[in-house]
């Protein structure tokens, strides 16, 4: 340690980059792990990719304790409610990156079972391409999510969620209006979305 | 040969029958499937292997005949024979259930009913398995559109099998 005095002591900056700082260097990844992605993904966790260098070292498997979702593989129409619901239930503020093509666009799967793209139904931050990316991709994908948190303002993030929970509310009141069930919701949702022009339900 | 025995045990079962490399293929009506059912049991049949089905649009407009081929295969543990079993069924027609028989028909024929729409008389629990109790169709009939009625097949998708239609 270097002798300090108070003018060495005191460093003045702005408040969105320090909490930024803060927020880009701890963030906590809940894998959603649906399919092969996953595979490459526990290969990003372990020794030789090792994520933990860049501060995602805390895994955890329930959505109260993490605040950023990885996608990892193939969502169905079927797991879109549940993915909706893991999604409202994380910690904020919160990010999204979506690993591999069938995360980000329905990769190859252009059928009936499968979502195209889950950024219909919840908001992505980064998507990373690949089928399956390799560990390296998905290190990368994490960098850019930091360099993105690294820009953001406080309230920006606020507002972002903010629309998504809206969406959710919207969701509710057609399912207990219709008498649906929350998949045939969001399908009717999407075709509404789709009509409008609109490519998400939020 | 397990299908001259139910020729013997019960005539006129068999509308129809072939087999390719070893692999016995017979045709039996609806009705007298149960029965059938029966005497494969007791002949060693107990291991039902899978149950399936067929989808024949065309099959149905231009001869006629049933849409639906039900399709049962059946292994014989000790002897190592297998059989399989084509039982055709027109739409809106149900089968009988098999479920009194072979605990296994119960998921199989829950998963016929959901993606062909099928339905089988005497099940005890028929909904659908794979897909959510509200969803528009079935899924493995040969005229849902492969993307399902996809709302993000927007204009512009150049998929050579996007109908462009809404299932």
């Amino acid at each position: 340690m270097a002798e300090m005095n108070i003018n060495d002591a005191v460093l003045t900056t702005r408040l969105d980059a320090v909490v930024n700082w803060g927020r880009k260097n701890s963030l906590w990844p809940l894998p959603f792990g649906t399919a092969c992605c996953a595979i490459e993904f526990m290969s990003m966790q372990a020794s030789k990719y090792d994520m933990s260098r860049f501060g995602a070292e805390a895994m955890r498997f329930s959505p109260r304790q993490s605040d950023m979702l990885m996608i990892l593989g193939t969502v169905t129409n079927k797991l879109a409610p549940v993915l909706r619901t893991i999604y409202a239930q994380m910690a904020e503020p919160k990010w999204v990156i979506s690993l591999g093509v069938c995360a980000s666009s329905g990769g190859m799967y252009r059928t009936y079972a499968t979502l195209q793209g889950v950024d219909r139904v919840i908001p992505v931050d980064v998507y990373v391409p690949g089928c399956p990316p390799r560990p390296e991709s998905m290190l990368y994908g994490v960098m850019k999510l930091q360099e993105k948190i690294e820009k953001e303002s406080l309230s920006m993030r606020k507002d972002h969620i903010a629309r998504f929970y809206e969406s959710l509310a919207r969701q509710d009141a057609l399912q207990a209006e219709k008498g649906l069930t929350s998949q045939q919701t969001i399908r009717e949702m999407l075709m509404d979305a789709a009509d409008r022009g609109a490519g998400t339900i939020f | 040969m397990i299908i001259e025995h139910i020729d013997a045990q019960l005539p006129g079962t068999v509308t129809d029958r072939h087999a390719f490399r070893g692999d016995q293929t017979i045709v039996v009506a609806k009705e007298s499937l149960l029965a059938l059912v029966e005497l494969l049991h007791r002949e060693g049949f107990q291991l039902l292997v899978d149950i399936t089905a067929v989808d024949w649009p065309e099959r149905a407009e231009a001869q006629g005949l049933a849409r639906f081929d039900v399709v049962y295969h059946w292994l014989n543990l000790a002897s190592q024979e297998r059989l399989r079993v084509k039982v055709p069924v027109a739409d809106g027609e149900t089968v009988p259930s098999l479920t009194g028989r072979f605990k296994t028909a119960d998921w199989f024929e829950r998963e016929i009913f959901d993606l062909f729409g099928i339905g089988f008389e005497g099940h005890p629990n028929l909904k659908r398995l794979l897909t959510w109790d509200d969803f528009p169709g079935h899924a493995l009939r040969k005229d849902f559109p492969l993307d399902g009625g996809d709302p993000f097949c927007m204009e512009g998708c150049t998929a050579p099998y996007n109908n462009g239609e809404r299932a």
